[in-house]
């Protein structure tokens, strides 16, 4: 069975384009701030949405993520609040959660995944499992008809790039550099080659994140990637506005600008 | 079937253990597996290490009767294992200058390394002078400004001390700290991790750095007395010196091995650091572990008057001992170890650092249940030069 985000995929290669993939941590700036501001994404734009389940210990993420999954946190965001961002939100996009294994596993992996589908979530995308870890999830999450996006690094060998994609489903999520979330000045070229290594093990798409924050990164990413990941830029125009009608609309004007340039030449 | 199995290869003890981490370390923490199972096989390496506890280390640390202390423990015999003798003052030497070593032959020429109390993070710095190598130390903010002293000996050591000032700003916040800088310069920089937690092969390595202390004391009590000791006791924080002392006796049925957690102001408080007490199984810094966490599974901050237990999570194997009834742990309470930390400084004239007075209050507690005729060897970890402040402000000395 198909997922809304496998749809997806299907339907931007049909367009020869890449699809638009936006991210924010659930119950950041607030809770009701995060729908508003995910709205205004896929209004503006946005193919897909990666909803943050904030954790105390994000060791993947770089200061601005950080920060937001701190003001979360003390809004007091749990499963409850993903859960209902999430049913939000996959009414308007294809959504999924993204979020530190232990979460998961403190919420049980059975119930979670039952909550994930019953609330309309099409995948979850788990930074710090490792394939040696996933027996339960592997085995849960196929019976739950759930994507099971795991994230590969520059550095990781051709051998495990094979097993970690046989192992994922939905999309694979190419980190383009050695290193954490956060906005850079340019892609690194490490991406490409990355992406072109992926082409060789698996049909599966691949989506590019950590660093892509302009219009001129996507455009480039989308030249020879299936998808562009995008979220510490959407959450730093939240944090600089002044109040959240003015980051509602920044964050769906970046979301208009970085989805023109995803169509391939 | 001896107990004192190895981790599976992917470093499993029983459902513990593990690797819980962004795929872009995998590849480094394969190289750093593969090093140690070679290093650990190597007689020049094990010589190089040997030749460097015995000249730079100080060791063998020696054994010490205490009994005047051992008034105030039943009057049971009391040893302790003088690990406050090393250079840098506690055992984090051990486990710094094997890891120092593997990382000069990995051919890395930076190390970083988290700190809370800042024993570590001295040792690490000591070793990097020694070998040559660049070092960065995470410590969080908060503890910079408790242990200045410390912060002052590693930039005298040479080493960058980096405050962190995310999250709690403590021991934690730095581990977060010191893996995002691994996530990012891999290639060039070992991370020198001060425990017997986070992922394969570190809970495994770091053991066996440490193991020299269980091997030697081993040693040190047939000599002495002909016999093992009926009771181990070491305190428990990430639980590197307990797993030092307690791994070579695991297969000796008869020795009871006992870790004391740092019970802050009581377990019932939840103001604490004691995780196997007072926890649950989790996942935190790469481990699957037992864990200080809320009903969501964010980690809750620990609380000890000790710096070094001051820490959320606990080695994966002290998990598994705790599960299979091995060994046993218990909680102490700052009040408790102050009691001790007091008493032996006036009954033996030995300052032991608070971390270590845990186990000392664990001690007068088993002394006690067990009568005079118990045997019972503590791990001194450290010495309480570096807590003389923190000791001199529980008691209401001026400074």
């Amino acid at each position: 069975m198909s997922t809304p985000l496998d749809e997806l995929f299907v339907r931007v290669r049909s367009e020869n384009r890449a699809a638009l993939i936006g991210y924010l941590p659930a119950g950041f700036p607030t809770q009701e701030g995060c729908i508003a501001a995910l709205t205004a994404m896929v209004e503006g734009g946005v193919d897909a949405v990666e909803i943050g389940y904030p954790y105390s210990d994000p060791v993947m993420d770089g200061p601005v993520i950080q920060a937001a999954a701190d003001t979360s946190l003390r809004n007091g965001t749990g499963a409850q609040e993903v859960m209902a961002t999430l049913a939000a939100i996959s009414k308007v996009a294809p959504s999924v959660v993204m979020t530190y294994w232990n979460p998961i596993e403190r919420y049980g992996v059975e119930n979670f995944l039952k909550d994930l589908k019953a609330n309309g979530g099409s995948g979850v995308i788990t930074p710090d499992l490792t394939i040696e870890e996933s027996e339960l999830w592997i085995a849960s999450s196929n019976s739950h008809d759930t994507n099971r996006i795991y994230v590969v690094a520059p550095s990781t060998s051709d051998d495990r790039l094979r097993k970690v994609t046989e192992a994922t489903s939905g999309f694979v999520y190419a980190a383009s550099l050695m290193g954490v979330t956060g906005t850079r000045t340019s892609v690194s070229s490490s991406a490409q080659s990355l992406v072109s290594k992926l082409r060789t093990v698996t049909n599966l798409p691949i989506a590019v994140g950590l660093g892509v924050s302009t219009p001129d990164q996507a455009r480039e990413v989308a030249q020879y990637a299936d998808g562009v990941i995008v979220g510490s830029a959407f959450i730093r125009l939240l944090q600089e506005s002044s109040t959240l009608a003015e980051g509602v609309e920044k964050v769906r004007e970046l979301a208009q600008d970085l989805s023109k340039g995803l169509s391939r030449a | 079937m001896s107990l004192a199995v190895d981790s599976d290869i992917i470093g499993h003890f029983g459902p513990y253990g593990g690797r819980f981490v962004p795929e872009a370390l995998i590849g480094a923490l394969d190289e750093l597996a593969l090093a140690h199972e070679v290093a650990q096989k190597d007689p020049s390496f094990q010589a190089e290490l040997a030749e460097l506890h015995r000249t730079y280390t100080g060791r063998p640390s020696i054994i010490t009767e205490v009994k005047r202390f051992a008034e105030h423990a039943g009057g049971a015999r009391v040893f302790l294992k003088r690990e406050d003798l090393n250079h840098t003052g506690s055992h984090k030497i051990n486990n710094v200058l094997g890891q120092a070593l593997l990382t000069k032959r990995m051919g890395k020429k930076r190390i970083i390394a988290e700190t809370g109390a800042g024993q570590h993070g001295v040792a690490s710095a000591t070793a990097a002078a020694l070998m040559g190598l660049e070092c960065v130390v995470y410590m969080g903010e908060e503890d910079t400004k408790r242990q200045s002293l410390n912060v002052a000996r590693m930039k005298l050591l040479g080493a960058e001390v980096i405050p962190v000032t995310q999250g709690s700003k403590t021991l934690k916040d730095a581990i977060n700290e010191a893996m995002r800088d691994w996530v990012t310069n891999v290639e060039t920089t070992h991370y020198l991790l001060g425990t017997v937690a986070g992922p394969h092969p570190f809970p495994t390595m770091v053991r066996d750095f440490h193991r020299i202390i269980g091997i030697e004391a081993r040693a040190q009590m047939l000599e002495l007395l002909g016999r093992l000791p009926d009771v181990i006791l070491a305190c428990v924080g990430g639980g590197s010196n307990a797993i030092g002392i307690f791994h070579p006796f695991l297969d000796d049925a008869g020795v009871r091995l006992i870790g004391l957690e740092a019970g802050g102001s009581g377990v019932e408080t939840g103001l604490h650091a004691a995780t196997i007490s007072g926890g649950s199984p989790g996942v935190l810094h790469g481990t699957r572990s037992y864990v200080l966490q809320d009903k969501n599974g964010q980690t809750i901050e620990s609380h000890s008057i000790s710096a070094g237990l001051d820490y959320p999570g606990v080695g994966p194997e002290h998990a598994y001992l705790n599960d299979i009834g091995r060994a046993e742990y218990r909680p102490v309470t700052d009040a408790q170890a102050m009691e001790a930390f007091a008493l032996l400084c006036k009954t033996e004239g030995i300052i032991p650092a608070i971390e270590s007075a845990h186990a000392l209050a664990g001690t007068m507690q088993v002394g006690k249940e067990l009568g005079p005729d118990a045997i019972l060897l503590v791990n001194l970890s450290g010495r309480g030069d570096k807590d003389v402040q923190t000791a001199a402000e529980y008691f209401g000395i001026p400074l």
